[in-house]
């Protein structure tokens, strides 16, 4: 069920745009901030709202990596970069920290469902490499000690 | 290199990206200005002034505005792209970051010059920090009478809003960037019709990047022979490096166009991490081929990298020491191109899957006999038949890379491991 929150964040949009398919990105946005996923409900749902057919939101959520429809993540979605420019400067370590201090491998979430661990596309950080996003946070200039007291400060 | 700043002008005040600093430093005047000039008027000045697309291409930014419709009746519309996502790049966050009002100055200029009153921001959703700057931005200027209706008492009325993508590096190309506006997945069009006769639904629509929209107040108030001026005659201006890799002091420089990359890397940026050896550089974000040390002393313009092989691209300039294993470099720029491939044209989505897979095993150790004749033979049948550039770019990396390194490539066949020594 898609909360009235954000049912109300929706409908305050629909005037930046010429028609309501256009809604629909930002619309699942709304909606998996919320809880970090999507459910096939919330599709249909948002679907409806925005006269669109189900399948259409599914082929949206499908193409752009960042929707998790279907896929829930743990409460800290860390996501690490592994692109050249982190990869040069030792990110392929960093994933290797926080595999061990996790006790999970990228793709995985922990037991107490607190951290799932990806590897990401460049983020645009490159001069603070290597870095992570957690959530919708970015941490810069990694290290083997900083990356841990990072995790461990999540409440 | 002591340059005047333009671009960067206000990024290291405090409170950078507040309106009221923004006004402090005689903020939203160029936009005045721009509104008692004529449109046309305009135009021209842009085109005077040489300034080229900073997404990449470097198509020239006025030629662009000049191609829209002049017809009064018909909705146009500017899309701003803030999609960075060429790794390697990181110039346009700290714009969108730190002086967001500089960028809504330019859009607000740009579309008086093409008579449009309705604007998009296209930011990738990784940028939330940014994407919520520019919205804040945003409100301070409706609110202070920069955005909205009759802006400065003037008959110009300008609606701006922030569209955020949700991770697809293809949605950078222009027209992937509209599908992906419009809700669609970010797979590009068909082209033409060009975005200037038909864009976002349907409409006439100028792409412009970040960089190139916040040179535009610049080239108001110091006029197009200031910008022409500056650097070399056909790809002049102020630009913004963004330098990464084993390099001593990353980050974002801004320095004239045409600058070298001895320059950038050794007088700029402190020179390799730790003192080490040079082995290469890639000159614009990874999809331009990379550059050896005999390169070092090139123009970084344009046209001078094209004519090396390589291409300015977005200016991300990727330092890489001797302790850098082609093949495993090769691998992690194939890896993202493969993760990227929207899927439309099959030489590119199932190309650049092979590619991956072949450079993966090499890098494992589990290289074959005849594998690079075999990645050789795939650049041949990917380059130049994809519906877009992405795979394209693919093989430039790729070919770039054996062109001057082919030797690691078979060493790491026949041996299993690396040629080089070191750390990465």
């Amino acid at each position: 069920m898609l909360s009235d929150c954000a049912k109300e964040k929706i409908k305050k949009i629909y005037g930046n745009y010429s028609d309501l398919h256009s809604v629909s990105m930002t619309a699942m946005q709304i909606v998996q901030r919320e809880i970090g996923h999507l459910t096939k409900e919330d599709l249909i749902e948002i679907a409806e709202m925005l006269d669109m057919k189900p399948i259409e939101l599914d082929e949206i959520g499908g193409f752009y990596t960042m929707y998790n429809v279907e896929r829930p993540v743990g409460k800290y979605h860390v996501q690490v970069c592994e692109n050249l420019p982190c990869a040069l400067v030792g990110a392929e370590h960093i994933i290797t920290v926080i595999e061990r201090h996790l006790k999970i491998k990228v793709g995985e979430t922990t037991a107490d469902k607190r951290y799932t661990l990806s590897r990401v596309q460049c983020l645009g950080s490159c001069g603070t490499a290597p870095m992570m996003q957690v959530n919708e946070e970015f941490y810069e200039d990694l290290t083997e000690r900083n990356v841990i007291e990072i995790l461990d400060g999540f409440e | 290199m002591a340059v005047e700043k333009i671009l960067l002008h206000n990024v290291d005040k405090p409170n950078s990206h507040k309106l009221d600093t923004y006004l402090a430093g005689g903020g939203y005047e160029d936009l005045r200005k721009a509104l008692a000039m004529g449109r046309d008027d305009l135009v021209q000045l842009v085109k005077d002034s040489g300034l080229r697309g900073r997404g990449g291409a470097g198509f020239p930014a006025g030629l662009k505005w000049s191609f829209i419709p002049k017809d009064p009746s018909l909705q146009k519309y500017l899309c701003c792209n803030a999609d960075e996502g060429e790794p390697g790049t990181f110039k346009d966050r700290i714009i969108i970051e730190k002086d967001p009002h500089l960028l809504i100055e330019g859009m607000a200029i740009t579309c008086h010059a093409i008579n449009s009153d309705k604007s998009y921001i296209y930011i990738r959703g990784e940028f939330e920090y940014g994407a919520q700057i520019l919205e804040q931005a945003i409100e301070e200027a409706y609110e202070k009478g920069y955005l909205g209706k009759n802006i400065m008492g003037t008959d110009f009325s300008l609606d701006m809003y922030v569209h955020r993508g949700y991770g697809a590096y293809i949605c950078g190309e222009e027209t992937a960037l509209l599908e992906s506006i419009e809700g669609y997945r970010g797979q590009p069009r068909k082209k033409p019709p060009f975005p200037a006769l038909a864009g976002l639904n349907g409409k006439p629509t100028v792409i412009n990047n970040v960089e190139s929209l916040a040179c535009i107040p610049g080239i108001i108030r110091k006029g197009s022979k200031w910008f022409a001026n500056m650097g070399p005659e056909k790809s002049p201006g102020p630009k913004l490096f963004c330098v990464s890799g084993h390099i001593e002091k990353p980050g974002v420089y801004e320095l004239p166009m045409g600058t070298t990359g001895r320059e950038i890397i050794y007088e700029v940026c402190g020179g390799i991490k730790a003192g080490r050896k040079f082995k290469a550089v890639i000159p614009g974000g990874v999809t331009a081929p990379m550059l050896v040390e005999k390169d070092l002393d090139l123009s970084m313009d344009f046209d001078t990298m094209a004519q090396a092989g390589s291409m300015l691209g977005s200016g991300a300039v990727i330092v890489m020491d001797d302790t850098t294993c082609m093949v495993r470099t090769s691998y992690i720029i194939n890896r993202f191109f493969s993760h990227e491939s929207c899927g439309k044209c099959t030489p590119c989505r199932e190309g650049t899957i092979w590619m991956t897979q072949i450079l993966e095993r090499m890098e494992n150790g589990e290289g074959r006999p005849g594998d690079v004749e075999e990645l050789e033979r795939l650049c041949d049948n990917i380059f130049g038949r994809t519906f877009c550039p992405l795979g394209d770019g693919a093989v430039m990396a790729l070919r770039g890379c054996l062109k001057h390194f082919r030797e690691e490539f078979v060493y790491h066949v026949e041996n299993g491991r690396c040629m080089v020594k070191g750390g990465f």
